[in-house]
């Protein structure tokens, strides 16, 4: 199938940085800002782009995604800021608790979901919260574009306005703030009507937050594809799995931050892949016998191929339940 | 190495010619002796030495007479070049990505300079130093993306990414296979390859787009594709059909090996840090049949390709009244040896053609 | 709502089923021979307008959409040709082409792009047909652009000069 097969070079889509500065905003938000390792400028991004923070947290990988928010034409550090969730799986936790100045750490490439419609006649940025890092780098590459756009930033209180003075100083008339302890809430319905055709909404903040937004602006007779959403969703990792892996006459861990492929080949088992996305077909591997469930993520393998259970593609799909085998 | 230039030309004479190098090093397409649509998707980062995947973009013995080419295709038709105004920021992408990349791989011929946004781009092969701002359209003689692929083979489509689809809404398109830029742009990846002919029922497209929506800065990837070209003319466009179209009746017993060429895309996907837009550049590398031939592996694995391609690909590839002119030349090169895996020629390897007595 | 010729029935039964949207609409209207403006002006829309073509409407549907806020619905109706266009104006706008009602109503006609000159004939009913620019006998293709809102038209005696097929109807 392919011209000239090429193992990717591990880690390579990874940047090695230091920490160049930790900023508490206020009592739950704290800026942390990255400079690469080698000295060197780091790769541009897109507004609306996150990178995926690797943190070593006695031994266990934990691996969280955060929107870049620095501007995206200064490339010589990327900033993020993290807000402290004292009830979640602990990337936060340790962002805030260990990591410190001087400190190196590994982040991946950008990667944007989330990005503007450069077309638009006007862009219309809600966020909720924490939701407002993406727009923060989006208003500074819409300032240098000289478009046009508003912000409408709901916080809990004046508080915890993670940079609302900031906003507010330099950009007067654009930027509208709403105190939640001031009974002050979006009006949202008055905003969305009378807005230019063209116009494009980008929402960012609690579930419920973007999913009212979708609802109102498609009651106002917007089309959907004028209201985009970033959704602050941890990533998907899975429970362990255990695999016997038949042909080499293995029994392999599967963790719950890496994926099947990955523990084959940690394993010294080499196992072709192409996309590592479930959409190239080059990973997929028989399945020689099992009892349990499997968690297909592939966009390979057919509705029949998923239910039956024969094939798995370990790129992207897990298995939860007694035992797997696989003819690896 | 320093690359040798060739003065040649891509119409009227035709002299356009490989060198034993470019002959060696062209990416024969065919990993098998059978062929059919596939999501043969595979990353870009780098290759056999000398091959024409090393580099991010392959610069090879055709570089300025493609470029003269080019320029002759745009004074006859500017609607060949075309970015829509949103694709802007897209075309400076695609520039910084280029210029890095060959001042990177091609010391000795580009050099980039870069103060700021203050930048010097040399390109000693076509005698250019330009010093321009970055970012600043007026301070370029064309677009960004206009400007650099002037300078750079293959043809550019500059696709804008919006509602988990793919947008050709920018492209230098000169050296295409049968496809108008001109009537393609603002159309979605459905839409353009509507034309294509099984893929769609074989569920190609669906699976090819999603991986395309997943492509990430710093991780490219490639692919081949191939069609068959009478004579070396790279400006196989719909809009000059009428005009070429022609030439594909001039093929005879005696001429056909060296006027026949196998035509292979090598195409390749970046995604671009701005403005996240993805540019799939197509550089088209073609190759006479005689020259191909003198790689025994090549003959034997064409003429079984050719002989068994479905009958659909063979018309839509626009070969199909040629083909037993085809084989009768290519079964000449085929003793019914095996073959081995892979695209590459082994000629160390391969047995040498067993005559038929 | 943006509507030639039989297009106007379509205008007719929407409003039958829901009469209160023409409170609502501005309906642009190209007969293009036929007779339906009365029917249409007694429906009472908020607007109308009777345009001779197409060519004529389109400075007003441009000024139209120019003013237009975020919410406005625009529906389109009878040939290929009038959708088509008026489909780009739409989108040139900032409206998805997702988000466009389309409704096909009268001549299967298509409207072809020329791929050779570029030139726009208009009403094509046969396969092949003449440009009407540059002459060429050109076949019908499936391959539609959005933004030309038309079909493509290629040379069919590119390789056997003279040889061009007795014209088909379309769709016969
Ligand atoms: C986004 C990047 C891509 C662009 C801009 C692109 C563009 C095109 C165009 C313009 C054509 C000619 C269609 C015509 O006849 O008018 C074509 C053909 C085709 N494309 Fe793509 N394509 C892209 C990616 C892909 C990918 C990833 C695949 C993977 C399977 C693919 C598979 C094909 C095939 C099989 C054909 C028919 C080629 C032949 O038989 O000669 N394309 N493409
Ligand atoms: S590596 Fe591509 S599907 Fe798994």
């Amino acid at each position: 199938m392919s011209a000239a097969p090429q193992k990717a070079k591990a880690g390579a889509e990874k940047i090695d940085v230091t920490v160049s500065a930790v900023v508490p905003l206020n009592e739950l938000v704290t800026r942390f800002e990255f400079k690469a390792k080698d000295g060197r400028d780091l790769p541009t991004f897109s507004a609306g782009a996150h990178t995926v923070v690797q943190m070593n947290d006695q031994g266990r990988t934990r691996l969280n995604p955060y929107s870049i928010m620095s501007d995206p034409a200064d490339t010589s550090h990327y900033a993020i800021s993290v807000r402290r969730d004292d009830e979640g799986r602990g990337g936060s936790l340790f962002m805030h608790r260990n990591v410190k100045v001087g400190d190196e750490m590994t982040i991946t490439f950008p990667v944007n979901l989330f990005s503007l419609d450069l077309r638009a006649r006007k862009q219309v940025f809600i966020a909720g919260g924490i939701g407002i890092t993406p727009f923060m780098a989006m208003i500074a590459q819409m300032e240098r574009l000289g478009g046009q756009w508003e912000l409408h930033y709901s916080v809990r209180t004046e508080a915890l306005g993670t940079y609302v003075q900031e906003l507010s100083y330099k950009h007067p008339g654009k930027v509208h703030v709403y105190y939640d302890d001031q009974s002050q809430a979006i009006a949202l319905e008055d905003l969305l009507d009378g807005q230019p055709l063209g116009t494009n909404v980008y929402v960012c903040g609690p579930k419920g937050m973007i999913d009212w937004v979708h609802a109102t602006a498609s009651a106002a007779g917007w089309p959907d594809a004028n209201v985009h959403s970033e959704e602050f969703t941890k990533p998907q990792p899975g429970k362990p799995f255990q695999v016997r892996l038949c042909k080499s006459d293995k029994v392999i861990d599967v963790g719950e931050h890496e994926s099947l492929l990955e523990a084959i080949e940690r394993s010294g088992v080499e196992a072709p892949f192409l996309c590592r996305g479930g959409a190239c077909g080059q990973c997929e591997t028989d399945v020689v016998s099992f009892d349990g469930d499997f968690i297909h993520r592939d966009h390979w393998l057919d509705d029949d191929q998923h239910a039956n259970g024969s094939k798995i593609m370990p790129c992207v799909s897990r298995f939860v339940g007694k035992s797997l085998e696989l003819d690896r | 190495m320093t690359i040798q230039f060739n003065e040649e030309t891509f119409r009227d004479d035709y002299s356009f010619h490989n060198s034993d190098w470019a002959i060696k090093r062209f990416p024969f397409p065919f990993h098998e002796d059978s062929y059919m649509y596939a999501v043969n998707m595979e990353q870009h980062r780098g290759g056999p030495e000398g091959s024409v995947y090393e580099k991010r973009f392959d610069v090879d013995e055709h570089y300025v007479s493609e470029m003269r080419d080019r320029a002759m295709v745009l004074a006859d038709d500017p609607l060949r070049c075309q970015s829509l105004p949103h694709m802007t920021l897209a075309g400076w992408d695609l520039l910084e990505l280029i210029m890095v990349s060959k001042s990177e791989d091609y010391p000795d011929l580009f050099e980039l300079h870069r103060n700021g946004n203050q930048w010097r781009w040399v390109n000693k092969p076509l005698g250019i130093d330009d010093t321009f701002t970055f970012l600043d359209e007026t301070t370029l003689p064309y677009g960004p993306m206009e400007y650099i692929t002037r300078q750079a083979q293959g043809d550019f489509c500059v696709l804008d990414q919006r509602d988990d689809m793919l947008w050709m809404d920018a492209g230098m398109v000169t050296t295409q296979a049968d496809w108008s830029l001109d009537f393609d742009i603002g159309m979605n990846f459905f839409e353009w390859h509507a034309p294509v002919p099984l893929a769609h029922e074989m569920g190609i497209f669906k699976r090819a787009l999603k991986f395309l929506l997943n492509i990430q800065q710093g991780a490219p990837a490639r692919r081949l594709n191939w069609t068959m070209t009478v004579n070396p003319l790279l400006d196989t466009s719909p809009e000059n059909y009428h005009k070429w179209g022609i030439q594909k009746t001039t093929l005879t017993p005696e001429n056909i090996g060296a006027k026949q060429h196998l035509r292979v895309e090598l195409q390749t996907f970046f995604r671009l840090p701005r403005s996240n837009a993805l540019v799939f550049p197509i550089r088209c590398y073609l190759c006479s049949f005689q020259d191909l031939m003198t790689m025994p592996k090549w003959g034997r694995r064409l003429h079984r390709v050719v002989r068994d391609l479905p009958e659909e690909l063979a018309t839509y590839k626009g070969f199909i009244d040629n083909r037993p002119m085809m084989l009768d030349y290519l079964s000449q090169f085929d003793d019914g040896l095996p073959t081995s895996r892979g695209v590459w020629p082994d000629l160390d390897t391969e047995p040498a053609l067993k005559k038929s007595s | 709502m943006i509507a030639d010729a039989e297009g106007a029935e379509a205008i007719l039964e929407l409003a039958a089923q829901d009469p209160d949207l023409m409170t609502k609409s501005h309906i642009i209207f190209i007969p293009k021979g036929t007779n339906y403006t009365q029917a249409l002006r007694d429906l009472k829309p908020a607007q109308f307008y009777e345009g001779p073509s197409y060519e004529a409407a389109v400075q007003r549907i441009r000024h139209v959409l120019a003013e237009a806020k975020m919410g406005l619905q625009v529906y389109l109706t009878g040939t290929e040709g009038l959708m088509g266009q008026a489909q780009n104006e739409a989108m040139q706008a900032g409206i998805p082409h997702s988000a466009i009602q389309t409704e096909h109503r009268g001549s299967v006609a298509r409207r072809m792009q020329c791929v050779h000159c570029k030139g726009i004939t208009e009403d094509v009913i046969t396969d092949p047909f003449v440009c009407s620019h540059c002459g060429l006998n050109l076949f019908v293709r499936d391959h539609y652009s959005r933004r030309l809102a038309a079909y493509q038209g290629v040379c069919i005696d590119a390789e056997d000069p003279g040889n061009v097929p007795e014209p088909q109807e379309l769709y016969t």
